[in-house]
C-alpha cells in the first residue's frame, strides 16, 4: 500500500508531458523477442512489447493470435520457450503464478475464478489474511483493510457479502482489489467487458483511468475496437503468434488495425446484402413472463433480418427461449404464416419451422465431446432415422448438404466439435439448425466472442439465408452489427420493446437514447 | 463414437476376465465343470438384469439406488398376491407394474423437485423397503403356486437356465437400444450436455421418467426371478443389491459423471464379478472376504479409467500439436 502512495505522487511527472515520446520512460515491463512454442505449433514467435506505468496498452489480435499465451508467459503459468521479460530493466524467470504477483503483475481474468462461499473480503486477502494473536486471521483488520481498497476503486461491495451473490462485473471488481492488495504495478485485463452491462462498462472505463493516472501500467485485452479507441493509449497487433504492428492509438484508424489483424483489409466488416422481402411470416403478440419480459409484440417478414438490440438483461435472449417453447410464459400468441399455433417445447418449435442459435456455444449450443455428425443431426434424429433405429448415410448426407454450405472446416465429418475453433463450432451450430430446413432463425449473438474473420463469414451466411428467403431474428449486442446487417431494428429494455426502427431511420445515438431509457 | 464402441476399457476387461478364468481352473479342478459354470450364473443374473437399465441411467447422468428396495417391494407385494391366491402370470404382471410404477414415481420426483436424483431415490431407498417390512413384518411369504417357480428354478433344454437366458435376451435388447437406435444416441446427448441436448429439442424431462421407469421395470423383472429361485420372501430380501449393482455398472467403464460406457463392458464387468465371486466360493474365500476383492477391482478399475482418460487426453493434444 505505502509503494502505491509513493506511485501516486509521482504520476503527475508523467501526465504533465504527454507529448512526450513513450521511449523516453523507463518501461516498467519489458518483453523481448519472447516465443513460445507448444511441441511443433508457434504458439509465439519473437514478440516484443513494452508497458509503461501511466499508460494503457492494448494487446490486439484474433481469437489465435496468442494474446492469451502472451499473458500466461507474463503471470508465470508458461514458460516462455526463448525471449526475456524485464521489470524495471531486470530479466525475470518466472515459475509460477506466484513470483509474477511478487514483481506486481497481476492478470484479471475474463471469468474470475473465486471461493464461491467466502467473503469478498476473504477473496481479497486470500492466502495472505492479515494475522493477529495466535496465528488466526485478522478479521477486522482484513475487512477494514478490504473496504479501503474497494473504496479506492470507487466500488460500494460490501466485504461481507459472500462471492456467488455478486455479479460478473463486480467479481472482476473483487478480482481487481485483489491485484491491488498484492500491490500490483502491472494489470493485464483479459477481455473484462465481455459479460458487462453498458453502464458496468463505463464504470470500468472510470476505474482503469484512474488506475492508470496512479501509475500503474495496463494491459488491455479486447475484440472490441470502440473500447480500445476510448481507454487506450498504445497499442501492439499480434497475428498468428508474430508482431504484426505497434504504435500509439492516436496516430492509428479502426481501418488500419484490421488490416494488421487479419493481414488484409476487410471494406467492409458488415456488408449487407439485398433480399427481397416479402410477407409477414412470424407474428408475436403480447408475450409475456412473470419476471423476464412484458407484452412483447413483434413480426418478421420473409427475407428479412430483424434486430433485437438491448443491454445486457434485457430480456431479448428469454423472449427467444420463450418463442422456442424453452421457457414457459404468462400470456401471448404466436402465429406463423397467419395460422396460430402453440408451441410448448424445442420439438414442437422445430416441426413448426423455426430454429434457435443459442447465445452460449459451448453450454447449450453444440455437444462439444460429440462428433460434427452427431451434432448435425440431434435434432432430427427422428425424420432421418429407420424408424427408432440410427441411419448412418442419411446422417452423412445431411451433414454433407449443409456443413458444405457453412463453410466448416474440419479435417473430418468425425472429428468431436471441441477440437474446433469458436468460429468453427458456432458455424456447425448454425448449420445444424439449417438442416432442419427452418423457416425462422433467432441467432442468438451469433458472432460473440469469436474473430473477425469468422464474424465475416457469419455475416455472409447470414445474408445467404435471407437471399434463400429465410427470416433471421438476430439479437445483437454489438451495435455496429445490428446497424450493419439489419433490415429493421426492435430494441428492448427492462424486459419490454421500448422503440422499433425502419433501417432508413438508423442511427446509433437513436438505439442507444432509446435502450438505456429504462434504465435512468 | 466409434472410439467408444471398441474403447480401451473393453479390452482391458476382457483381459481381467481371461486372467479370472484361467486362474481359477488353475486353482480349482470343479471351476470348466460345465454345470457348475452354469449354476454360477444364477448369483448374478437377476443383480445383472437391473445392471442393464442402471448403465443407461448413469450414462444419462442419473442414479437409481433404490433399485434393491424396488425388488423387495415387488417381491413382497406378490407374496401377498400368492397368499390371496393369484395364479402364476398375474403375480408376474403385477411385479412387472409395481416396479414400473416405482421407478416411474422415481423419475417424477427428480424432474419435479431439480434436485439430483440420488437424493431422492435415497428417499425412496427407504420409503419403497419400509412399506415392504411393515407389509411382511418379521414372518415370510412362501405361498407361491407351484408353475411359479419356472421363472428361477427351471432349465431349459436340460442345462441352459431360464433366468440366464432372460438376461442374454435382454442384454441384447438395451445393447442394440443403446448403441444402433436414436434414443440411445439421445441418453449419450442428455448425459454428456443435458441443457445442449434440450436447446437441440430432445425432451430431456420425458426421457428421464422412462428411464426410471424401465429400471423399475427390470426391478420388477428380476423380483419375479428372484422370488421363484427362492420360492420364500423375507424383509431382509435383495439387501445391499444396488451397491453391486452399481459396482457392476461402474466396473463396466460407465462414466459416473455420465456421457459414456457401453453395453459391452457392463457384460464384461457382470461376467468378470460372477466368475471372481464364484472361483473364490470354490477355494472356499468367506463372502465377507469376497467383498474387500471386489471393492479392489473397482478402485482399480476407476484408477485405470482416469489413466486412460489422461492417456487419450495427452494422445489428443499431441496429435493437435503436429
Amino acid at each position: 500500500m505505502r509503494s502505491q502512495l509513493r506511485r501516486a505522487r509521482t504520476t503527475p511527472l508523467f501526465r504533465q508531458n504527454p507529448w512526450q515520446p513513450v521511449s523516453d520512460f523507463p518501461p516498467l515491463l519489458e518483453v523481448s523477442h519472447l516465443s513460445k512454442h507448444f511441441g511443433g505449433v508457434h504458439a509465439l514467435t519473437s514478440v516484443s512489447l513494452r508497458a509503461v506505468a501511466g499508460r494503457v496498452l492494448a494487446l490486439v489480435g484474433e481469437n489465435g493470435a496468442g494474446k492469451s499465451t502472451i499473458v500466461k508467459c507474463l503471470t508465470g503459468i508458461h514458460a516462455p520457450s526463448s525471449g526475456s521479460i524485464r521489470v524495471d530493466g531486470v530479466p525475470h524467470v518466472f515459475s509460477g503464478p506466484q513470483d509474477a504477483a511478487l514483481v506486481g503483475i497481476s492478470a484479471i481474468q475474463q471469468e474470475p475464478s473465486m471461493f464461491d462461499d467466502l467473503t469478498v473480503a476473504e477473496n481479497i486477502f486470500v492466502g495472505a489474511q492479515p494475522q493477529g494473536r495466535f496465528g488466526m486471521v485478522d478479521w477486522r483488520a482484513m475487512t477494514s483493510a478490504a473496504s479501503g481498497i474497494l473504496d479506492r476503486i470507487g466500488s460500494d461491495i460490501d466485504p461481507y457479502a459472500t462471492m456467488k451473490s455478486l455479479s460478473v462485473a463486480e467479481r472482476h471488481i473483487v478480482s481487481l482489489a485483489q491485484a491491488l492488495s498484492a500491490d500490483a504495478r502491472l494489470i493485464i485485463f483479459d477481455e473484462p467487458t465481455a459479460a458487462l452491462s453498458q453502464s458496468e462498462i463505463q464504470h470500468l472505463y472510470t476505474i482503469i483511468e484512474q488506475l492508470r493516472d496512479a501509475g500503474k501500467a495496463i494491459v488491455y485485452i479486447s475484440h472490441k475496437f470502440d473500447e480500445i479507441f476510448r481507454i487506450c493509449d498504445d497499442y501492439v497487433v499480434l497475428r498468428d503468434g508474430m508482431p504484426a504492428g505497434e504504435g500509439r492509438i492516436a496516430e492509428v484508424g479502426k481501418d488500419d488495425l484490421i488490416a494488421m489483424m487479419v493481414g488484409r483489409t476487410l471494406t467492409e466488416i458488415y456488408p449487407k446484402t439485398a433480399a427481397e422481402i416479402g410477407d409477414v411470416v412470424l407474428k408475436v403478440s403480447g408475450y409475456s413472463h412473470p419476471t423476464e419480459f412484458d407484452d412483447v409484440s413483434f413480426h418478421v417478414r420473409k427475407g428479412e433480418i430483424l434486430g433485437f438490440y438491448g443491454l445486457i438483461g434485457a430480456g431479448r435472449t428469454e423472449v427467444m427461449e420463450a418463442i422456442f417453447g424453452l421457457k414457459g410464459r404468462s400470456g401471448g400468441r404466436l402465429s406463423l404464416d397467419g395460422k396460430p399455433i402453440d408451441i410448448a417445447s424445442p420439438a414442437a418449435a422445430m416441426k413448426a419451422g423455426l430454429a434457435y442459435v443459442p447465445e452460449d456455444r459451448q453450454h447449450h449450443g453444440a455437444i462439444l465431446p460429440f462428433s460434427i455428425l452427431a451434432n448435425i443431426s440431434l435434432p432430427q434424429l427422428d425424420r432421418i432415422g429407420h424408424g427408432i433405429f440410427l441411419n448412418a448415410r442419411a446422417e452423412t448426407a445431411l451433414v454433407e448438404a449443409f456443413a458444405e454450405r457453412v463453410h466448416i472446416r474440419a479435417s473430418s465429418w468425425h472429428q468431436p466439435v471441441a477440437e474446433l475453433s469458436g468460429g468453427n463450432q458456432q458455424k456447425v451450430v448454425i448449420g445444424k439448425w439449417l438442416a432442419t430446413r427452418p423457416r425462422v432463425i433467432i441467432l442468438d449473438e451469433p458472432t460473440k466472442g469469436i474473430d473477425v474473420g469468422s464474424k465475416a463469414a457469419v455475416h455472409e451466411t447470414i445474408g445467404q439465408l435471407v437471399h434463400d428467403g429465410l427470416s433471421v431474428i438476430l439479437v445483437s449486442s454489438e451495435l455496429e452489427e445490428a446497424l450493419g446487417i439489419c433490415d429493421r431494428l426492435m430494441v428492448m429494455s427492462e424486459g419490454r420493446v421500448v422503440a422499433e426502427l425502419e433501417r432508413a431511420a438508423f442511427s446509433s445515438e437513436a438505439v442507444l437514447a432509446a435502450a438505456s431509457r429504462g434504465n435512468t | 463414437m466409434k472410439i467408444r464402441a471398441l474403447g480401451l476399457w473393453e479390452v482391458a476387461l476382457f483381459f481381467l476376465l481371461a486372467g479370472v478364468i484361467v486362474l481359477n481352473a488353475w486353482l480349482s479342478p470343479y471351476f470348466l465343470d460345465v454345470y457348475n459354470l452354469i449354476d454360477s450364473t444364477f448369483s448374478f443374473s437377476e443383480k445383472a438384469l437391473i445392471a442393464l437399465p442402471m448403465a443407461l441411467l448413469i450414462i444419462a447422468r442419473e442414479i437409481d439406488v433404490s433399485v434393491a428396495s424396488i425388488v423387495a417391494l415387488c417381491a413382497v407385494l406378490m407374496g401377498v398376491a400368492a397368499d390371496a391366491g393369484a395364479s402364476v402370470p398375474v403375480l408376474a404382471l403385477l411385479s412387472l407394474c409395481v416396479g414400473t410404477a416405482a421407478g416411474a414415481f422415481n423419475g417424477l420426483i427428480v424432474n419435479a423437485l431439480g434436485v439430483h436424483s440420488i437424493v431422492v431415490t435415497i428417499g425412496t431407498l427407504s420409503l419403497y423397503r419400509g412399506i415392504a417390512v411393515s407389509i411382511v413384518r418379521d414372518g415370510s411369504y412362501t405361498g407361491f403356486p407351484g408353475g411359479f417357480s419356472w421363472f428361477g428354478q427351471h432349465y431349459l433344454w436340460g442345462y441352459v437356465p431360464v433366468e440366464f437366458l432372460i438376461y442374454v435376451i435382454a442384454t441384447l435388447i438395451f445393447g442394440v437400444l443403446l448403441h444402433t437406435t436414436n434414443h440411445g444416441r439421445r441418453i449419450y446427448a442428455i448425459g454428456t450436455n443435458p441443457d445442449a441436448a434440450r436447446y437441440s429439442g430432445v425432451p430431456v424431462t420425458r426421457y428421464r421418467v422412462a428411464l426410471f421407469a424401465l429400471t423399475g421395470f427390470m426391478c420388477g423383472l428380476a423380483a419375479v426371478l428372484l422370488a421363484s429361485r427362492l420360492s420364500s420372501v423375507r424383509l431382509d430380501i435383495a439387501t445391499g443389491w444396488e451397491l453391486q449393482v452399481i459396482t457392476m455398472v461402474v466396473l463396466g467403464g460407465v462414466a459416473i459423471a455420465g456421457g459414456a460406457g457401453t453395453i459391452l463392458g457392463v457384460t464384461l464387468a457382470v461376467f468378470l464379478i460372477g466368475l471372481l465371486t464364484f472361483g473364490l466360493s470354490l477355494v472356499n474365500v468367506p463372502g465377507i472376504v469376497m467383498n474387500i476383492y471386489i471393492g479392489c477391482m473397482l478402485i482399480a478399475a476407476i484408477t485405470l479409467q482416469r489413466g486412460a482418460t489422461f492417456v487419450r487426453l495427452h494422445l489428443l493434444s499431441s496429435n493437435k500439436e503436429t
